[in-house]
């Protein structure tokens, strides 16, 4: 009978365990090996940052989850990362005291047990770090709580309504922020004010600082890979599964089975979830919230990097997450690409061979109009960070009317790799 | 109360004149134009480099109202022009993709618009302040003991003008049967001879310089020009798309009803409320109406079929 073809394999429970912690143990190997080997050996600018770039692919990847997977449209995503950085750091600053956490060593002074200078690469842990990655988390889990809130009444509704509602309450986080008692910068006003009443004292305008610096390469990177396990592994879920449904034919879906609405909540909590614990990370990298740094520029940073690098595709996202945090820098302090665009002609060339023509001579235009940029810029002292802005929104115009999937699509990296069968395949929309 | 009332349908009748064109958009593209908050802006500081370059100033008198119904007519015309070129490069490429890539789109010109509008040779990052064109310190008349002012009343006037005219031009007349028809059915209008390219093209015209005509008189009334990247823009589109919504998007007289709903709801809120919170109101609201009736106060429900 056919039928016992399509069961899946019985694994036995060793082997069943080492499939899903192995992947987890490379997670912390590889933040190990950076942390340890690779970063020591960057300048402090490039572990910053090499920072960003990874903060950046959890915001992108988990956005990526809303508009890749799903299929929905949310341009609000800096929104849930400022309520994970506010939440956690504030977590951090109010909770660091002895009156908390009991210790007497933790009252010296505002978190004098942790970093109080920017050491990315420092102490593998310290003595705050629990306390750290707790705040991360209940930075996260406050997000989602919150994505659960906006997602619950705009996803019942069609695509581009839920655009304007997150368009709408990421200004109006940006705003309650604003609004926000100023920061309890002693330990004696501190320690007179309850303890839930300090969480409305998170600086107002004028910043919340002197958080600690927490965030290290190591948990960066850790993070970052968990973010991909977990974006892979949902993918192939049946959860997974369900978003992709809904996002290739929501009528289709739904007349499957398929609690659409359910599962467009449960892509939205998750993604706001992933966000927020990436605002915890960024807030104690950043040390400083600043309300302005969560506004709309930030949200739409995260979603052209979904969309440069393809809606659906992890590994692009990924790819994208770096282009854009790099080429923000660059256009700050402009570098020669020439070695850079050699070598991305050269991996074309060698594992896209004949359909690499176009894609190569893209790669060196591209290359050319940097180097002319840079030169002119040098040359008339342009500061070419004053048109990051309309170059982004320029591309994001382009891509959509020349290339409207992306970098790679649905698809990931490896399905370009010479011998591998195209799967999966476009959608014609 | 009153007073309040009376600040509330002024400011209701600007976002209803913004309104107008996001509702007149998705009438016919079925798609929200994020980049129409921005052209308001343009609208805005077009007049000003009008009334500043033409060398208008304060007149208490007709002179004073025929020049800012001069300058707003001007930018409305420049402003309609550059939708078209929008809709023309950006959205016609667009009109068989997906909706959400024409989304995308429309938002990537959205910031394209403002950060343009940021250089130094456009529009700076500078606050300008608008000509007091028309008086606005003395009252015309008294209603009791509130005073009325000029200003209102002709903003007033010239916003309902307007949406009458355009009221005439969507229902009576042939080039409104032809956008009704787009909006019906696109394929079934262009098989009865009506060039959809140009109907399209006539609605943005039509719907951005509505836009201008809001954003010249929101600088009448406010005076201070914020700059093109001013979160007051954003705004200012927000709350005139949520007044598009809560009438009924792609409902002309329901984006004019949303909008002096919006605009009581923000003057009261800001009155007895709280003046930072009322754009939260505003958004509650929106929340509301997608809760209670998505389709809207006037908009009639649609099936989707398979």
């Amino acid at each position: 009978m056919p039928e016992a073809d399509v069961q899946p394999a019985k694994l036995s429970a060793p082997r069943l365990a080492a499939r899903s912690l192995l992947p987890l143990l490379a997670c912390v190997g590889l933040a190990l090996l950076f942390h340890l080997v690779a970063a020591p050996l960057m300048k402090p600018l490039h572990v910053k940052l090499a920072m960003d770039i990874g903060i950046n692919i959890i915001l992108a990847v988990s956005l990526n989850m809303i508009n890749g997977f799903t299929g929905q449209f949310s341009i609000g995503h800096a929104g849930f990362m400022a309520i994970g950085a506010y939440t956690a750091g504030a977590f951090t600053y109010y909770g660091g005291l002895g009156d908390v956490w009991g210790d007497e060593s933790f009252t010296h002074g505002i978190l004098s047990w942790s970093r109080p200078l920017a050491d990315f690469t420092g102490n593998l842990f310290t003595a705050g770090d629990i306390l750290f990655l707790a705040a991360c988390l209940v930075g996260g889990l406050m997000a989602a709580l919150i994505g659960l809130v906006v997602g619950l009444p705009s996803l019942r509704l069609r695509g581009d309504y839920l655009a304007v509602v997150t368009l709408g309450f990421g200004d109006i986080i940006r705003l309650l922020m604003e609004l926000s008692d100023g920061q309890l910068k002693t330990v004696a006003d501190i320690q007179s004010t309850p303890y839930f009443q300090r969480y409305t004292h998170l600086g107002g305008a004028s910043a919340m600082s002197g958080l600690s610096f927490m965030t290290t390469t190591f948990w960066v990177v850790l993070f970052a890979c968990f973010t991909l396990l977990a974006a892979f592994r949902l993918r192939m879920s049946s959860h997974g599964r369900a978003f992709l449904a809904i996002r290739e034919n929501e009528i289709a879906a739904e007349s499957m089975g398929v609690p659409t609405t359910r599962y467009k909540v449960a892509a939205f909590v998750l993604a706001a979830g992933f966000a927020g614990f990436a605002g915890g990370l960024f807030a104690h990298q950043s040390s400083v919230l600043n309300p302005g740094d969560y506004g709309f520029i930030k949200s739409f940073d995260i979603l052209i990097m979904v969309v440069l690098g393809g809606q659906g595709s992890i590994s692009g996202t990924v790819i994208a997450a770096t282009v854009i945090t790099l080429l923000s820098e660059f256009l700050v302090r402009p570098p020669h690409l020439w070695i850079l665009g050699l070598i991305v002609i050269l991996l074309l060339a060698v594992f896209r061979q004949r359909k690499a023509m176009r894609a190569i001579i893209m790669v060196a235009v591209a290359t050319i109009v940097w180097e002319i940029a840079r030169a002119l810029a040098l040359h008339f002292q342009i500061n070419l960070a004053q048109y990051r802005m309309i170059l982004f929104a320029l591309a994001l115009v382009l891509i959509m009317i020349l290339r409207p999937q992306g970098l790679l699509g649905i698809r990931e990296v490896w399905d370009y790799l010479p011998g591998r069968k195209r799967l999966p395949t476009e959608m014609k929309a | 109360m009153l007073e309040t009332l009376i600040h509330g349908i002024s400011t209701g009748s600007l976002y209803a004149l913004i309104a107008l064109g996001y509702t007149m958009v998705y009438g016919v593209l079925q798609f929200i134009n994020f980049a129409h908050g921005d052209l308001v802006m343009v609208g805005a500081w077009l007049s000003l480099i009008i009334a500043t370059s033409l060398g208008f100033s304060a007149d208490s008198g007709i002179g004073g109202v025929l020049a800012a119904v001069f300058v707003m007519l001007i930018s409305m015309v420049l402003c309609g022009g550059m939708g078209v070129l929008v809709e023309r490069l950006a959205y016609r490429p667009l009109r068989q993709a997906p909706r959400l890539n024409i989304l995308t789109t429309a938002i990537g010109v959205s910031l394209l618009i403002q950060n343009t509008g940021q250089l130094p040779f456009v529009f700076g990052t500078e606050t300008g302040t608008m000509t007091a064109l028309i008086n606005d310190s003395l009252p015309m008349f008294h209603l009791g003991d509130v005073p009325i002012y000029t200003l209102d009343v002709i903003i007033l006037t010239l916003a309902i003008g307007l949406m009458f005219a355009l009221d005439r031009l969507v229902y009576r007349s042939k080039v409104g049967l032809a956008m009704r028809g787009v909006s019906h059915d696109v394929d079934t209008t262009a098989l009865m001879g009506v060039n959809v390219d140009r109907v399209i093209s006539l609605t943005f015209f039509i719907g951005t310089s509505l836009a201008a005509a809001g954003g010249t008189l929101y600088i009448l009334k406010y005076r201070q020009v914020q700059q093109p990247a001013d979160l007051s823009w954003i705004m200012l589109g927000l709350k005139a798309f949520v007044a598009a919504v809560v009438g009924g998007i792609g409902n002309i007289r329901g984006a004019m009803l949303g909008g002096m709903l919006i605009g009581l709801l923000e003057q009261f809120t800001r009155r007895y409320q709280s003046p930072e919170l009322s754009d939260i109101y505003v958004f509650a609201l929106l929340i509301v109406v997608l809760l209670a009736k998505p389709t809207g106060i006037m908009g009639k429900p649609v099936r989707t079929k398979v």
